[in-house]
């Protein structure tokens, strides 16, 4: 036992397994039954994956060395405070669970076809509130005219009040600014309290881990003086802290981004596409990564006709234009889902499927320029010293491969991988465009972006769903690119040698 | 040389014969023309004969790989592979699903879709490089350091942003040039005006981010610090040497996308309404047309190898180092 501690995976294992117990004993207390979609399984392997690198990280001086130097960067740390931030959300968007319905005595439990997460559930106040159709953010009436028949008899046709925004006002006219303001300044002011709170506490275990006295701590980093940019990050998790709590304020008595077509909450539906972003930017990564690593360096290590093949397979790959692949792949996927609709138990299913089916067809479109790179680094290891004292040692090739190629290449994969996350965002909007994105009841930005585009055209113009879909989208992929240079900068030896 | 093109080619031919496969897998394998038909046919109450009729039709009414009644070559020939597959390898594309030929339809839109790709090739390489020189002549200054950053935000928005915001402001709001449409002959100047600076717009960004490290990695190199010890001017350094140095790697970038200009661009024909083969292939998809999708990935894996040999080609020709083996 004493020797297993030591190992670097122990302690993660032991927190994905705590996590693994609450995963099971919760829902039992709620009285809900748990789901846990394809992706959402996926995603638990990647957090595993991820949890498993850092604790590698951490014992090795050359990487963590790397690491730091990702760190000290303004720019970076901003974006991974705000990257933070998506994922966060994108996380509890992806623990999945079916109500119980209500039962008449004695009958078992039914449960509800209609799978909700944890997300929904925070956000209860948005998701149920919906409007009859348009209307603008911050409106407190409806975008279209509507009969309405008056107390006296007499029918009209007026923009009617929402039902579920600017009720409490009297006189939306004359209220609506003033109360817009105390509402936000109320917002703001909570924000600033629980940021601050929040702050002081990660001082606190800052101060604990340098063993330096709280207010020693608290000055340096209001300096600017600490080695790691804190008074960046501490400003950018209030100024996020901040915003979220304004819009939890606003959001409860009126709808900030407006509503759409069908009446749903704008704002809810952007924060649920996170999850549909970044399962796209990171499993699509997942899936196809043991396939590049591995086929990559058996090429470039083994050459001859593991080479021949190997070449043969990417470049038969890369030359299809990959829109036309995805398109031809998900066209013959929705066949099949449309001819075996026994397969799925619900709705959420059947578009988990399609979502997955994305993420290993743009996996299979975009392993081909790692595979390369890897075919081109490893072809340059093997000649070296300690790879051939290596083979005249009889080492196995499989044990070389992974003992001496792997490490060698491993930041080539990172690289690629924070690199390739943001174009894999803005893949989707443009292939949900083309009609072979995600499911249409998937709540994305592709989606959103599709079915407003056409309502520029009306007058007065219905631009918010647009707008709102831009902003977040725009913040994760800018944040994405940012970490990405910095990792890119930190990790690759060649570029460092220029600057 | 001319050995080496053949080579080249015969190369290409087992590729070729990959692609075909592949799209004849997704297509016929994974799911059955049966499958098709009833997706085309609606999913409730089709009947049998309904299926048999739509196949007979399309010419899916074959055996896959081997007809076991016809005789001699038949056997092989008259079967969906061959008919719907291997013809392709003669540019025979067989018609679409209203009829007509799809082979008809590609030369006639193929004009349009030229006429947008190749004004926003030529003109964006000479404004991305531009401004790369720029940055790369203010190397490590605060204007290079926000360019850069500039360049990341212009990455950062989608491809759809730019056209649906190029059209609000322009067409709309401004009622300078029509929002969508087409003409022919010199009519036709006004419809692509916004396309293709929108398409020029739209690559800035990842452009200039891409030839600057070029450009960068060229001025580390010693034979421009021997040019700078000579005592020439900055300018004349980055013109005279370091432009043309960094040529090569400039032109593995650009020459290979030349041949797959001509397969449109999807996105920017399809919301300008430009009858190019862009719009041609997204209203494939989205009409669920599977004859033209599989002739469109093949031509588009066509002219990405035509591009790599291209690319053979043309480094030769700038650079006498390389030799063609």
């Amino acid at each position: 036992m004493q020797k297993l501690s030591r190992q670097f995976w122990f302690a993660p294992l032991l927190i994905l397994a705590g996590l693994w117990l609450l995963w099971l004993f919760v829902p039992l207390m709620l009285g809900v039954k748990p789901v846990m979609l394809w992706t959402d399984r996926l995603i638990v392997l990647l957090l595993a994956a991820v949890v498993l690198l850092v604790a590698y990280i951490r014992r090795k001086a050359p990487l963590r060395e790397a690491w730091l130097q990702v760190f000290r960067q303004r720019r970076a740390m901003i974006a991974l405070v705000v990257l933070c931030a998506f994922i966060v959300i994108g996380l509890l968007d992806s623990i999945h669970y079916r109500k119980p319905l209500p039962r008449s005595s004695g009958d078992a439990v039914q449960y509800s076809v209609e799978v909700l997460s944890v997300l929904d559930a925070v956000l209860e106040r948005l998701r149920a509130r919906e409007e009859k159709t348009y209307s603008a953010p911050f409106a407190t009436h409806l975008y279209a005219k509507e009969t309405v028949t008056l107390p006296d008899g007499r029918q009209v046709r007026i923009y009617p009040r929402l039902t579920h925004a600017g009720r409490h006002l009297a006189d939306p006219q004359k209220d609506k600014a003033a109360d817009i303001m105390r509402t936000s300044l109320q917002g703001v002011a909570g924000g600033v309290l629980l940021g601050l709170s929040l702050l002081l506490l990660l001082t606190r275990w800052l101060a604990w881990r340098k063993r330096q006295a709280f207010l020693s701590c608290w000055r340096e980093i209001w300096r600017g003086a600490s080695e790691i940019p804190w008074r960046s990050i501490f400003l950018t998790i209030l100024i996020v802290i901040v915003s979220i709590s304004t819009a939890w304020a606003l959001s409860g008595k009126y709808h900030v981004f407006g509503t759409d077509k069908v009446g749903q909450d704008v704002l809810y539906l952007s924060l649920k596409s996170i999850r549909t972003g970044l399962v796209i930017g990171t499993l699509t990564t997942l899936v196809m990564l043991p396939f590049a690593i591995a086929l990559g360096i058996m090429a470039g290590y083994f050459r001859g006709w593991v080479d021949d093949i190997i070449q043969y397979l990417y470049t038969t790959l890369s030359s299809i234009p990959g829109v036309l692949l995805i398109a031809a792949a998900i066209l013959s996927i929705q066949v099949y889902i449309a001819n075996h609709p026994s397969l799925f138990e619900t709705a959420t299913d059947r578009a988990d499927l399609r979502l997955l089916a994305l993420c290993v067809i743009l996996g299979i479109t975009s392993w081909t320029g790692l595979c390369r790179l890897l075919r081109g680094e490893t072809l340059k290891l093997r000649e070296m010293d300690y790879i051939q004292a290596a083979t005249a040692l009889g080492v196995r090739h499989f044990t070389i491969l992974g003992r001496h190629v792997m490490p060698n290449v491993l930041h080539i994969v990172l690289i690629m991988v924070v690199l390739d996350f943001s174009g894999l965002v803005l893949a989707e909007a443009v292939l949900s465009y083309v009609g072979v994105g995600v499911d249409p009841s998937t709540i994305s930005w592709g989606n959103m972006i599709n079915g407003a585009r056409l309502e520029l055209a009306r007058e007065p113009v219905v631009w918010w769903s647009l707008i709102a879909a831009f902003c977040l989208m725009f913040t994760l992929v800018l944040a994405a690119n940012l970490f990405a240079d910095a990792v890119r900068d930190a990790f690759d030896p060649r570029l460092r040698e220029q600057a | 040389m001319f050995a080496y093109i053949v080579r080249r080619i015969l190369y290409a031919i087992p590729i070729l014969v990959g692609v075909n496969l592949l799209t004849f897998t997704l297509f016929f394998v994974v799911n059955s023309p049966d499958d098709m038909a009833r997706m085309h046919l609606g999913m409730k109450r089709v009947t049998p004969e309904a299926i048999s009729k739509w196949k007979q039709n399309r010419g899916y009414d074959k055996p896959l790989l081997y007809n076991s009644e016809a005789e001699g070559a038949a056997r092989v020939m008259d079967t969906i592979f061959f008919t719907k597959s291997v013809s392709l390898f003669a540019f025979r594309f067989g018609s679409a699903d209203d009829g007509r030929d799809i082979g008809h339809d590609i030369q006639q839109r193929m004009w349009p879709s030229l006429a947008i790709a190749i004004p926003v090739f030529i003109v964006g390489i000479l404004v991305n490089i531009t401004f790369a020189l720029l940055l790369a002549f203010f190397r490590a200054t605060y204007i290079d350091i926000w360019g850069v950053i500039l360049c990341v935000i212009l990455m950062s928005i989608s491809a759809l942003f730019y056209i649906i915001g190029g059209q609000f402001l322009i067409g709309k709001l401004l009622h300078l040039v029509p929002i969508s449409g087409y003409d022919t002959g010199i009519n036709s100047f006004k419809f692509l005006v916004l396309p293709v600076v929108i398409g020029i717009i739209g690559g800035i960004g990842a452009g200039t981010r891409w030839y600057r490290t070029i450009f960068l990695e060229e001025i580390n190199k010693d034979y421009v610090r021997t040019a700078r010890a000579k005592g020439l001017s900055e300018l004349r350094v980055l013109f005279r040497h370091v432009l043309k140095n960094a040529m090569i790697p400039i032109l593995t970038g650009a020459v290979v996308v030349i041949p797959l200009l001509f397969m449109g661009s999807l996105l920017t024909e399809s919301f300008f309404g430009i009858p190019g083969l862009g719009s041609y292939t997204i209203e494939a998809i989205q009409s669920q047309d599977f004859a033209i999708v599989r002739a469109m990935v093949f031509l588009g894996s066509v002219m990405y190898i035509f591009g790599l040999i291209l690319t053979d080609i043309s480094y030769t020709l700038v650079d006498p180092r390389i030799r063609l083996s």
